[in-house]
This record gives structure tokens, C-alpha cells and sequence, in this order.
């Protein structure tokens, strides 16, 4: 791989989207209420669709002629770099709900910010992400407050949902030397000017939902350099379990 | 898709005299082709056909998210992956808007639900049977979904307004469902060997469950008569099943594939396609929950639903908090 830091950049954003869109497309067909199927997979296609046009940018800077599905398809856990917050496991109901409202009230203002990256693709991208992400915010949000302030079992659902994931949060302000650069060359946003834009968003919802908001311990982190959670091997073996057992095959 | 709820019998008790004149009237109108829509008088029994077949077609798109929804975390590409959860997703959509054209004769979605689940009411039995390669998600699209357009085209102008109209949408989103199931198989049949063999193998696997979709045989349903005076159904299963063998078979012959049917021919002086016996023991045995799948799919429904149940509740739970603290405020005013 040409480690170019707009590449790596482009491939944490790809692999990010990608992941959660997995992770939310396994709901469909199995979840509480029909309009809640199509909920799961109207955001599932949302990010499927947002990291396909990331891979195929992907696949343009590093020149290599690989394309959106060999990026997706034939990179092991290793060369993954989503955050970890993605690749948690869906748990129950209350679980993947909060973890797209932690995702989303991130990803809502970091792709709004994005809008004004030098970078013209990236900036074409996070215009179509941001409205996209933007429903996500409402959708989860809504449902962590029918939760937390529904029943008790709801509600010790839902707050054991916020404690489980809290620690994976910090790793979505983190900036690192590859990003550092792109942010000083107005192409990447630094995800700390986000934090207190997020700090309000998740703190009112969960102070609606009656919920508490956990201390900031110590946080989870690595998927952004490949280093992950066990979880996403798995999610690989299924995603990829075509192309590997067909290699070179067209579909 | 979908029409075997149409198979069955209305049950003789139900069968009490109506007022005649009302009647006639209803059928005058069902002859001069005018759409019945849900506030105007109908015979008891017109409207218990009605709810049982829009149900369980209603049945038919959830328990059907099912067998493909298994491959939408392994589809081959991120483009596959991507309509196959569209699709799914549109079978979600059309259940929600069947169960709200099926309610436009007074049984709630929740009752219906609950028939689904213990078993009373009954879903097409084509999801029945296991999608073990990703051929499969190419064949439900091609030939179940085609099978399903064939029995819905003709519903598009049945005699229940809010059915017929659902259906002029549901066939819209069906076809291209075909095209794409189609355009799958075209790729597995210009792709390796390996991908042209996953082809085939589904093909022979799932050629005579989707013919046993129209239903039995003209000469053992008699059910349909009533259905067909009343313009819910307008065509045959034996007719219905003759148009998709003829629409099919070239389809089938350009990917270069070969149909499990020694005896299919092309009949020159019908200008049909002459096709084998169909194994009605199977379909019957599936019929009463006996495929290869029946446990399986009942067990997926129920523990959605089962595992839902605190979603449904809370949901529930908050809006009543929500009623109660408006009614607050406006009485502190």
C-alpha cells in the first residue's frame, strides 16, 4: 500500500462506514417492528454507500488499480482502520442504539465540517454523509429516550448500553500524525474542535432519556492503526467468505 | 406475489345468507369492473377472502425477508451487497403496506401478526426452503420473484380498491427485483466454472418448488370460483403457471442453463411448453409445515418478535409518559 496520509485517511472513513453498515444490516428482517427493519436498512445502505465512495477514492489516490470491492474484500483485519466503536457487537436493541447515537452525534458535525475540505471529493462525499447522518442523530437519539424513560427494564437496557460502549468513544477525537497534516492542509477535520459539540448532543439526550452519562475513564483504542477488537475477524469472515473461496471471480 | 391464501376453502359457517338485493347490487358492480373500497357494503364472506389473501401475502414479504436477508452479510460485492439490502428492505416495506391495506377491512396488523405466529394463517411456502449459495439470491429474484409478478400483474385490477393499488406499486418494485435477480445469474453464467456449476445447482434445486407457487392443479382447486366471479383472481394456477413456464424457459435457455425436467418441450401446435409432473405430496407436506425450513422460519419470526417485546413496551411506556405530561402542562395553565 502507498502510505500516502490522504490514502489512510480516506481508508479510516471507508472502513468506518462500511463496518457499522454491516453490523446494522444484520438487523434486517430481525427487528422489534417492521418499520424498524426499514430503518435499519435505510442507515445501512446509507453507509454502505457512503464507504463505497470512499474506496473508490481510495482506490484512485493509491493508484494501484484496486477498486472499491478488492479494498473491502481482500484486505485482512490488520490493514482494517475503522474505530472500534463500529465493530462492537450489536447486542439488543437498546445496544445498537446507542451506539449509533454515539456514532452519529460525531459523525453528524464531523461530516458538516467536512463540507469545507480542500479536498473537493471528500468534501462532495461529507455533503451527501452529513444529511445522512444528521437522520441517524434524530433516529437514535429518539429511540435511546423511548428507552431510557420507558420502562425499568428499558431504561437498565439502555444504561447498561451507554456504560458498555462509553469506553470506545474516546477514540473518535483522537488525532494522529498522519491526520495532523491533512488537518493543517485543510483537508481533514481535527475531530477535537467536535468534542464539545458532541459533549452537549450526548448529554442532553441522556439527561431526556434519564440516563447517566459515565465518567470519562479509560478509553478503548487501536482500530484506527489495525489494531482491533476480536470482533471484526468475524465480521471479515462473512463479508469476504465469497472472494476468498472464489478468488478472482467476477459477480 | 403469492395468491395459495386463495386456494383455501371459506369455512361453511361463515357461509350464513345475506341480503340478496345487497348482493346483487355488490356483483353488478364487481361485473361493470368498479373498484370496492373499504366503507362500501360487501358480502361477509368477499371480505374474509380478502383479509386471508392480503395477509398472508402480507406473510409472505416478512417471513420472505428471511431466506435472502442470510445472504446480505455475505454478498460478493459491495454493489450486491447494497441492492440485496434494498430489496430486502422493499419486502419490509411492501409487508407494512399490505398489513395497512389488509387493515382497511377491520383485522389490526397486531392480529394478524399473532396468526403468523402461532400458526394459523400460513405465508407462501416457497420460503420454506434454504438459500445455501449465493445463486439463490439470483433465483429468488429471477424465478420466485417472477412467479410472484405473474400472480400480481392480474391483482393489479382486482375488484378491492386499496389491494389493487398496493399492487401497481409492489409489481413496479418486484420487476426490477427480477432484473436484478436476473442480472445476477447472468454474471454467474459468464463468470468461472465454479460460479456457472452454483448457477445450475440452485436452478435444480428451486425450479419445481417456484412452479408449485401458482398452487395445485385447476382440476383439484375448485376454491377459485368465487375468487374469480369476484375478481380477486382473474386467471387460473394452471394458467398462471403456463405463462411463466413460457415467459421462463428462454430466459433460462440464453444463460445456458438446463431446466431438471426431462419431459419440458416446446408444443408446436400449442405454442406452449409441455413440463413434467410436479411432486404435489411436497408441496402439500410444505403446505402443512413440513419443508425444509418451516421450524427454522416460525423460530426467526418468533424471537424477533419475542426479543422485541421491551422495545414495543418502552415505546409504548414513553408515550403514555408523554400524553400524561401533556395533559399536565395544559392543566397547570
Amino acid at each position: 500500500m502507498t502510505d500516502t496520509p490522504l490514502l489512510h485517511y480516506t481508508l479510516r472513513l471507508a472502513d468506518t462506514a462500511l463496518i457499522l453498515g454491516h453490523r446494522l444490516s444484520e438487523w434486517v428482517g430481525h427487528s422489534p417492528v417492521i418499520e424498524e427493519d426499514l430503518a435499519f436498512g435505510n442507515m445501512g445502505l446509507d453507509l454502505i454507500g457512503q464507504a463505497r465512495s470512499l474506496y473508490s477514492y481510495a482506490g484512485e489516490i493509491e493508484g494501484k488499480g484496486r477498486d472499491e470491492d478488492a479494498l473491502a474484500y481482500l484486505r485482512d483485519a490488520g490493514d482494517y482502520r475503522n474505530i472500534l466503536l463500529v465493530e462492537q457487537p450489536n447486542g439488543d436493541f437498546a445496544t445498537t442504539m446507542v451506539r449509533q447515537l454515539l456514532y452519529a452525534a460525531f459523525a453528524h458535525p464531523y461530516f458538516e465540517t467536512l463540507t469545507h475540505s480542500s479536498d473537493a471529493t471528500l468534501a462532495a462525499v461529507a455533503a451527501k454523509a452529513a444529511k445522512e447522518m444528521a437522520y441517524h442523530l434524530r433516529h437514535s437519539a429518539e429511540w435511546t429516550i423511548r428507552l431510557g424513560d420507558g420502562t425499568d427494564e428499558s431504561h437498565a437496557r439502555a444504561q447498561a448500553a451507554v456504560d458498555e460502549l462509553w469506553p470506545y468513544t474516546g477514540e473518535m477525537f483522537e488525532c494522529d500524525e498522519i491526520e495532523r497534516a491533512l488537518v493543517e492542509a485543510g483537508v481533514a477535520v481535527d475531530p477535537a474542535t467536535l468534542r464539545a459539540r458532541w459533549d452537549k448532543t450526548i448529554s442532553e439526550v441522556l439527561s431526556e432519556a434519564t440516563l447517566s452519562r459515565p465518567d470519562n475513564g479509560y478509553m478503548q483504542s487501536g482500530g484506527r492503526v489495525g489494531r482491533h477488537s476480536e470482533h471484526l475477524g468475524h465480521i471479515l469472515s462473512e463479508l469476504q467468505f465469497l472472494q476468498r473461496a472464489y478468488p478472482g471471480a467476477t459477480w | 406475489m403469492y395468491t395459495q391464501a386463495l386456494n383455501s376453502q371459506d369455512s361453511a359457517a361463515h357461509t350464513a345468507k345475506e341480503d340478496p338485493q345487497a348482493e346483487a347490487r355488490f356483483q353488478a358492480r364487481i361485473d361493470a369492473e368498479e373498484k370496492i373500497e373499504p366503507n362500501d357494503w360487501m358480502p361477509a364472506a368477499y371480505r374474509r377472502t380478502l383479509t386471508r389473501q392480503i395477509a398472508q401475502h402480507a406473510h409472505s414479504e416478512i417471513v420472505g425477508m428471511l431466506p435472502e436477508g442470510n445472504w446480505i452479510t455475505r454478498a460478493p460485492s459491495l454493489k450486491r451487497k447494497a441492492a440485496l439490502l434494498a430489496k430486502v428492505q422493499d419486502e419490509g416495506g411492501h409487508g407494512a403496506y399490505l398489513y395497512a391495506a389488509a387493515e382497511t377491512l377491520g383485522t389490526s396488523r397486531e392480529e394478524m401478526e399473532d396468526q403468523l405466529l402461532s400458526g394459523a394463517a400460513k405465508y407462501s411456502s416457497i420460503f420454506n426452503y434454504p438459500t445455501l449459495s449465493w445463486a439463490d439470491i439470483g433465483i429468488i429474484g429471477w424465478l420466485v420473484d417472477g412467479a410472484a409478478i405473474m400472480n400480481q400483474i392480474p391483482l393489479c385490477r382486482c375488484s378491492y380498491g386499496p389491494y389493487a393499488r398496493a399492487m401497481v406499486r409492489v409489481c413496479k418494485e418486484e420487476s426490477f427485483h427480477q432484473r436484478q435477480g436476473y442480472e445476477i445469474m447472468l454474471a454467474l453464467c459468464k463468470g468461472t466454472p465454479a460460479q456457472k456449476a452454483m448457477a445450475q445447482e440452485a436452478l435444480d434445486r428451486w425450479w419445481w418448488p417456484v412452479l408449485m407457487m401458482f398452487g395445485p392443479p385447476d382440476k383439484d382447486s375448485q376454491h377459485t370460483e368465487s375468487a374469480m366471479r369476484w375478481k380477486i383472481k382473474r386467471f387460473t394456477n394452471d394458467e398462471l403457471r403456463q405463462k411463466f413456464i413460457d415467459a421462463t424457459i428462454p430466459q433460462g435457455h440464453f444463460l445456458g442453463l438446463t431446466f431438471p425436467d426431462p419431459a419440458l418441450k416446446f408444443n408446436d401446435t400449442t405454442g406452449h411448453w409441455d413440463y413434467g409432473d410436479i411432486d404435489w405430496v411436497e408441496f402439500k407436506q410444505v403446505v402443512a409445515g413440513n419443508g425444509p425450513c418451516n421450524r427454522q422460519r416460525m423460530a426467526q419470526r418468533r424471537a424477533a418478535h419475542e426479543a422485541g417485546g421491551w422495545v414495543r413496551e418502552a415505546a409504548n411506556a414513553y408515550a403514555r409518559k408523554r400524553q400524561q405530561r401533556a395533559a399536565m402542562s395544559i392543566a397547570a395553565e
